[in-house]
C-alpha cells in the first residue's frame, strides 16, 4: 500500500515537473518577441561568430545573428508546428475513429485496413516518400507528418467507441432519455481523454523530433526562419571553431522531446495505458 | 507448418502490391506532371511538343490501369525506369550505392545486438541495481536524442577533440565506427528496454521456480530458460526495425557524408527525381516485409507454438 502510494506520488512528481517545463516552453514561445534581446533574423556581419556577451547572451552565428534569440524563436516554430500537427491529426483521427467505431461493418473494415497499411511501414519511410513525391518544403513535411499521425488517434478512439457500445450504462443512459450530447459529455469524453492525453504527449515529442530531422536534412523549415534542426544544419560547418552553435539547438530539441516522452510515460503509468 | 510458411509468404504479395499501388497513386495524385518534372530535372525548357513526346516515351498517354500493370511488370524485373537527372537506369545507380548502406546498417545492427543483449539481460536479472538504472537512463535518452545531433557530438569529441576517428567518408573500419554507433543508439535503447522487460516477465514464469526447486544451478537457469525465451520478442523487434534502420541511415549518411543510398535519395527528393524516390520507397517496403517474414520463420523455429497461435507481438 505504502509502496504503491510512493510510486504514485513519484509519478505525479514527474508529471508536475514536466508540466512546469512545458508551461515554461509555452511561455517562451508565446512571448519570444518580448523575451528575445535581438531580432533573430537580423544579419550583422560585423558581429559574426562572437562569444557570449551582454548583448548576445549565447553569442552570434556565422551571419552575426543572435543565437539566444534564435533559440527562443525556435521554440515557437517547433512547438507551433507540433501543435498544428497534433490538432490536425487529432481532428482527422477523431472523425475517422468515430465513424469507424459507430458504423462498423465494411466502413470500419476499409478505414482500419487503410490505417493498418499506414502503420505497417516505418513512419520515416512514409514521411520521406510523401515529401519526395510532393516536393521539399515545410507545408509538405507538415502534411506528411499529419498523414502518418492521425492513424494512432483514430485507432484509439475507435477502440474506445467499440468498447463503450457494449456497455450497459450507455444503453441505460439512452433508454432514460439522455441526449446524444450528454452521453458524449458524461460517458464518452471522460473515457477517451486519458489515452488521448498519453498518445498526444508522445506524438508531440515525435512530431518535434521528425520536424527538426526534416529541417536538418533541408526538407522542412527553410532558412532564415530560426528552427532548431535547421540551426544544427547551419552550425555544423563551424564544428571545429564554434561547436556551441550546434550544441544549443540540439540540447533544446532533446530537452523538449525528453519532457514530452517523460510526461507521456508517466501519464500512461498513471492511467495504466499501454503505449503504442 | 509447411502450410503456415506458405500462407505467410502469400500474405507478402498483396501487401507489396498495395505498396506499389500507393506509390503509383501518389505519383499520379501529385500536382506535378511527370513529363514536366522530367524535363525540368533534365534542364530542358518544356514546350507542348516536347511534353507530348515525353509522355509518349513514358507511356503516360495510356489508360491508368495499363500504366499501372506496366509499371508493376517492370518493377518485378527490377526495372525502376530511368533517373530524370542522370538519365541512367535507376537500378544501376541504386545498386552501386547499396553496399555502403548495407555496410552501415549491418555494422550498427551488430553494435546494437552486442550492446543491448548483455545490458538488457543484466538489467533484468539485477533489477534496481546500478546497471539497471544505467540501462533505463540509456534507453530513455537513446530514444529522445535527435540522431543527427548525436552524430555531430560524436564527431566533435572523437574526431575533432581526440582525433581518434575520421570526420566523414568511407574506407577503413575506423570510418564506420562513429556512423554505426549513431545509427545503433536508438536501437540499443529499444532492444535494451525490450529485453529487460521480457527477462523480468520470464523470471516470473513457473518453470523458473520449478527449475530452482529442482536445484538447478542459477547460471544454467538464466542461460537455458530465461534468456532463450526472453530473446524472442527481441528478434521480432529486430525484423520490425530493419526498415527503420534503412530510413535512419538517411540521416546518418547526411551527417557523416556516407556515400550510400540514403544520401542519393535525399538528392533525388531535392531534384524531384520521381523514379528514384519510387524505387527507394518500394525497396524499403520490400525489405521491411521480407525481414518481417524471415523473423517470423526464425521465431517459429525457436518457438513452434507460434505457428498455431499466430503472431504474438505485432
Amino acid at each position: 500500500m505504502i509502496a504503491s502510494l510512493s510510486v504514485l506520488v513519484k509519478s505525479q512528481k514527474v508529471i508536475v515537473i514536466c508540466s512546469l517545463m512545458l508551461c515554461t516552453l509555452l511561455f517562451i514561445s508565446a512571448f519570444a518577441p518580448w523575451l528575445a534581446p535581438n531580432d533573430p533574423t537580423l544579419v550583422n556581419f560585423a558581429h559574426k561568430l562572437q562569444g557570449p556577451s551582454l548583448n548576445y547572451p549565447l553569442g552570434t552565428d556565422h551571419l552575426g545573428r543572435c543565437t539566444f534569440s534564435r533559440i527562443l524563436f525556435g521554440a515557437r516554430v517547433s512547438l507551433g508546428f507540433a501543435t498544428l500537427i497534433f490538432i490536425s491529426s487529432l481532428t482527422i483521427g477523431l472523425i475517422i475513429g468515430l465513424i469507424a467505431g459507430y458504423k462498423g461493418g465494411w466502413v470500419d473494415q476499409l478505414l482500419m485496413r487503410f490505417a493498418d497499411g499506414v502503420m505497417a511501414f516505418p513512419d520515416l519511410l512514409l514521411v520521406l516518400g510523401l515529401v519526395g513525391i510532393w516536393g521539399a518544403g515545410l507545408k509538405q513535411v507538415v502534411l506528411a507528418l499529419i498523414f502518418v499521425q492521425w492513424v494512432y488517434y483514430a485507432r484509439v478512439i475507435r477502440g474506445v467507441v467499440l468498447s463503450l457500445k457494449e456497455q450497459n450504462y450507455i444503453t441505460a443512459a439512452k433508454i432514460s432519455g439522455s441526449s446524444q450530447w450528454k452521453i458524449m459529455k458524461k460517458h464518452i469524453i471522460p473515457n477517451v481523454l486519458p489515452p488521448l492525453a498519453v498518445i498526444g504527449t508522445l506524438e508531440m515529442g515525435w512530431a518535434i523530433m521528425h520536424l527538426s530531422s526534416m529541417s536538418f536534412l533541408g526538407l522542412g523549415v527553410q532558412p532564415p526562419i530560426p528552427e532548431w534542426g535547421a540551426m544544427i544544419h547551419e552550425g555544423k560547418s563551424y564544428i571545429r571553431t564554434d561547436p556551441l552553435l550546434m550544441v544549443y539547438p540540439g540540447l533544446m530539441i532533446m530537452l523538449v522531446v525528453v519532457t514530452f516522452n517523460l510526461l507521456g510515460e508517466s501519464l500512461s503509468e498513471r492511467f495504466g495505458i499501454k503505449r503504442r | 507448418m509447411g502450410v503456415y510458411i506458405l500462407k505467410r509468404i502469400m500474405t507478402i504479395i498483396p501487401i507489396f502490391l498495395i505498396a506499389t499501388l500507393l506509390t503509383f497513386g501518389m505519383i499520379h495524385l501529385s500536382p506535378v506532371d511527370p513529363a514536366e518534372a522530367y524535363l525540368a530535372a533534365a534542364n530542358i525548357q518544356p514546350t507542348e511538343e516536347l511534353l507530348e513526346q515525353t509522355r509518349q516515351e513514358f507511356g503516360l498517354d495510356k489508360p491508368l490501369l495499363v500504366q499501372y500493370i506496366n509499371s508493376v511488370m517492370k518493377i518485378s524485373q527490377f526495372d525502376f525506369g530511368v533517373s530524370y537527372v542522370t538519365n541512367k537506369p535507376v537500378w544501376e545507380e541504386v545498386s552501386s550505392r547499396m553496399p555502403a548502406t548495407i555496410q552501415l546498417t549491418v555494422g550498427s545492427l551488430i553494435i546494437a545486438i552486442l550492446a543491448s543483449i548483455p545490458l538488457g539481460f543484466l538489467a533484468g536479472i539485477k533489477k534496481n541495481s546500478g546497471i539497471d538504472h544505467f540501462s533505463r537512463f540509456l534507453s530513455f535518452f537513446g530514444a529522445s536524442i535527435p540522431s543527427f545531433w548525436f552524430g555531430y557530438l560524436l564527431i566533435f569529441f572523437f574526431s575533432v577533440k581526440l582525433d581518434l576517428f575520421p570526420v566523414e567518408g568511407i574506407g577503413t573500419w575506423k570510418h564506420l565506427v562513429l556512423p554505426a554507433i549513431t545509427l545503433a543508439l536508438p536501437l540499443i535503447a529499444l532492444y535494451t528496454r525490450l529485453l529487460r522487460a521480457s527477462v523480468l516477465e520470464s523470471l516470473e514464469e513457473p518453470y523458473v521456480l520449478f527449475a530452482r526447486t529442482r536445484g538447478i544451478h542459477e547460471k544454467k537457469i538464466m542461460g537455458k530458460h530465461v534468456l532463450r525465451i526472453a530473446i524472442s520478442p527481441m528478434i521480432t523487434g529486430l525484423g520490425m526495425n530493419l526498415g527503420k534502420l534503412m530510413t535512419g541511415a538517411i540521416i546518418v549518411e547526411a551527417v557523416f557524408s556516407w556515400p550510400g543510398f540514403g544520401r542519393y535519395f535525399i538528392e533525388a527528393v531535392f531534384n524531384r527525381d520521381v523514379p528514384v524516390i519510387q524505387c527507394y520507397v518500394l525497396l524499403a517496403a520490400g525489405l521491411f516485409l521480407i525481414s518481417n517474414l524471415i523473423v517470423d520463420l526464425i521465431q517459429m523455429y525457436i518457438d513452434p507454438r507460434i505457428s498455431r497461435k499466430g503472431r504474438q507481438f505485432q
